[in-house]
């Protein structure tokens, strides 16, 4: 009779009923939905700040350019002195005071401007404020040139670059990188799952070790049936946990949005504060619809097939490798010095991946690191998005990508049976690398 | 007689170290056999050999005339030296997965189960966790899984460690029991006195060699010296000893003058010992008689020392 099942529900059950895991279960969504709601609550508060600044323009410019807009008020003061308004400004509770003084040149009262504040000044009231002068500034520069104002906004010198692959596909500026965080998200989910629940197959190792039913166990069934068992329980339960984490945050944030009425949307509003002051472009409307058009040509289909191959691959790999380490050890504490090595190619995969392959997916950098097993589950799904074939991941470099994953998954996860088989007998050993070694031989 | 299990020439090697040192052994069928010698002699990886947990370089295993295979596991029980339970795990839930491994279906186990809790009266403990439990009661349970699925073979190891004097003895009748019913039944241990009485044959493990094995009763008689302790009611203690000493090897006698009793230790050449009864009870009233027969642990000192070996213990 195959063993197997019964094992992978043992492990499965275990983990689901464990307490700390149903609290993290569902604790997680209802935190993290906090987390969100807190922030756009708080964006959509700090947005409606409003602010009152005095202006102390003794200058003869500058009488038009400070426009109020829905947060700030502009407060003009007159035939006082500096510090007089000063004073004023502070009983009125202003948010500050800025001082144009008295001068022939808008040059020459710029560079003498102050803006006084009761504490550090925020940046946005800063910058709006420099932008103000800049304007100023550049128009008395056109002016003296003898170039109106009117003339200027025909030069619309605002450039990009053409670009077509040589099968005739438009490219678009910056859809590599949006496609790689696509892929990279994928990647990331992957580098979490394994470092969470590869940390849960390890201490489940550990805790049959401590509690010494080991040996009852393996004289039934084969330790290589019990690791895998224990390996593939525990990630049901990991998916387990995903699905309820993904559909209850689903529903959750739904819910509090419509609660709290806040626009989604209106999150994304705080990463374009500065606008470019240039001339806009005529074409953005179009443009977003060459980028919607784009991620739909992404082949999610491939995608998620792929991501799924990668995946189990991957995560069996690391697993194992979890696996043998607990079965190394005799309590959490010594397996400090084994995780690390097995959490830097995952990290590196992640760092080269955002900072490689998002600006150039095919490049020999990100070709290797897709092709190298320990870190082409990350990488490989960053690629990806591109798609197969011309103009995307090559065929062979996927076919390699995956064999070589395959068959260092029949290495990796023998070679941890092996550690896995004696390190689960060996008690009080401190366990070294030489030592290790030793047992591959036993 | 019919062997349940025989061991040819195993060997185990743990890099440098030999932990097994071309092992053989004839464990016969339905008896209790003891496998005794000092920690680290090399008893649990044979165990684990014969498990199938570990397995030999070199060498043979055979149940029941059969190389050992994976299939022989269902017939095997295992009480391991290092043994626990899942902490967290309610005790029938458990009872019922270690089962389960063994090959027993559930209805099966369950039924089964609940003659052994009964039977060892621990009932009420299916719905509690391991951690609520003593380690006495822990070990009840484990001996049960140990022995649910009625294996041919039981092997034990260090079967009374942890166990307080009534469980103990509680475990033992069950034991015998089961080999009343036909089961074959290896004992393990380096506390040799703990288990004499009850093996039938034993085998002396000492640094991964085996040094002796066979009948317990025969070994015993090959390594008895037909020395006799006697104690004899008197009241010319001297004239008797010194006619005594003249006759018969005499060693460290000791007279009670209050009661008037005389002790002696006494070896003859042979182990007919009538004649010398007969004269004795001419010369005085006996009190006691008896043959001193070694102890497992004597003749294992013994046996060690006449091999040229120190013993480390």
């Amino acid at each position: 009779m195959n063993k197997l099942p019964l094992i992978i529900k043992r492990e499965y059950l275990a983990k689901v009923r464990n307490k700390s895991f149903v609290i993290m279960t569902f604790l997680s969504p209802i935190l993290m939905v906090a987390m969100v709601v807190l922030v756009a609550y708080l964006a959509k508060v700090n947005d409606n700040e409003s602010r009152v600044i005095g202006i102390l323009n003794e200058s003869n410019f500058f009488s038009n350019d400070f426009v109020p807009s829905a947060t700030t008020a502009f407060v003009d003061f007159r035939d006082v002195t500096l510090q007089e308004a000063k004073d004023s400004v502070a009983s009125l509770g202003f948010d500050g005071l800025l001082y144009i003084p008295k001068d022939s040149t808008v040059r020459a009262v710029t560079k003498r401007s102050f803006f006084y504040t009761k504490d550090a000044p925020p940046t946005q009231v800063v910058e709006r404020l420099e932008n103000t002068f800049q304007e100023r500034l550049r128009q008395e520069g056109l002016h003296q040139l003898g170039i109106s104002a009117a003339d200027f906004a025909k030069m619309d010198t605002h450039f990009q670059m053409n670009t077509e692959t040589f099968s005739g596909e438009t490219n678009l500026k910056g859809i590599n990188e949006i496609k790689a965080f696509i892929g990279g998200g994928f990647g990331y989910l992957i580098m979490m799952f394994i470092i969470i629940y590869g940390g849960f197959v390890m201490r489940s190792v550990i805790e049959e070790k401590t509690s010494r039913i080991i040996e009852v166990i393996i004289s039934s069934v084969k330790p290589f049936q019990l690791m895998l068992g224990k390996i593939i329980g525990t990630s049901l339960a990991g998916l387990t946990q995903f699905a309820i984490w993904i559909v209850s945050a689903s529903i959750l944030l739904l819910i509090s949005f419509a609660v709290f009425d806040i626009d989604p949307s209106a999150m994304n509003a705080g990463a374009s504060i500065a606008p470019n002051m240039g001339p806009s472009l005529p074409t953005v409307d179009q443009t977003m619809q060459l980028y919607a058009q784009e991620l739909f040509k992404i082949p999610w289909a491939m995608l998620i097939t792929f991501f799924l191959i990668y995946f189990i691959l991957g995560y069996l790999i690391y697993s194992s490798i979890y696996a043998a380490i607990g079965a190394a050890v005799d309590n959490e504490t010594d397996t400090q010095q084994f995780i690390f090595p097995i959490i830097l190619p995952l990290m590196l995969a992640i760092y080269v991946g955002f900072f490689s392959v998002f600006s150039n997916p095919h490049g020999p950098i990100a070709v290797g690191f897709s092709l190298f097993p320990l870190t082409s589950p990350i990488v490989m799904l960053m690629r990806l998005p591109g798609g197969i074939g011309e103009g995307g991941v090559p065929v062979w470099e996927l076919v390699t990508s995956i064999v070589l994953l395959i068959v260092t998954f029949i290495g990796i996860v023998w070679l941890a049976a092996k550690i896995y088989r004696v390190g689960i007998l060996m008690y009080g050993k401190k366990p070294t690398y030489k030592e290790l070694f030793k047992w591959l031989k036993y | 007689m019919n062997n349940i299990l025989v061991t040819k020439e195993v060997t185990k090697q743990f890099g440098e170290y030999t932990a097994l040192d071309k092992i053989s052994l004839e464990i016969p069928e339905n008896s209790i056999y003891g496998l005794l010698g000092p920690n680290g002699a090399g008893k649990t990886t044979l165990i684990r050999i014969i498990n199938q947990i570990t397995y030999p370089d070199s060498g043979e295993v055979l149940f029941n005339g059969k190389p050992l295979k994976a299939e022989h596991i269902a017939q095997i029980g295992y009480l391991p030296e290092e043994r626990g339970l899942y902490k967290s795990m309610k005790v029938g839930e458990q009872a019922l997965y270690l089962a389960q491994l063994k090959g027993l279906s559930k209805p099966e186990a369950k039924k089964r189960l609940k003659f052994w809790f009964e039977r060892l009266e621990i009932g009420d403990w299916w719905n509690k966790k391991i951690q609520e439990l003593s380690k006495g009661m822990a070990q009840k349970i484990q001996f049960i899984v140990t022995v649910l699925h009625e294996p041919k073979l039981l092997i034990f190891d260090e079967p009374f460690s942890g166990f307080d004097p009534i469980n103990a003895n509680i475990i033992k009748e069950e034991i015998l029991r089961l080999k009343d019913n036909g089961t074959s039944i290896i004992f393990s241990t380096h506390r040799m006195e703990s288990v004499e009485e009850l093996c039938e044959y034993i085998a002396l493990i000492h640094r991964s060699e085996k040094i002796l094995d066979g009948k317990l009763s025969d070994i015993k008689k090959a390594y008895k010296n037909n020395i006799f302790n006697v104690g004899l009611q008197t009241n010319n203690a001297d004239i008797l000893l010194r006619e005594l000493t003249d006759k018969f090897t005499i060693s460290a006698s000791k007279f009670d003058a209050k009661e008037n009793q005389l002790d002696f230790t006494l070896q003859l050449p042979t182990d007919d010992s009538g004649e010398l009864l007969t004269y004795l009870a001419s010369k005085a009233n006996i009190n006691h008689f008896v043959e001193t027969i070694p102890s497992t642990s004597e003749i294992f000192i013994q046996t060690v020392q006449s091999k040229g070996k120190g013993l480390d213990e």
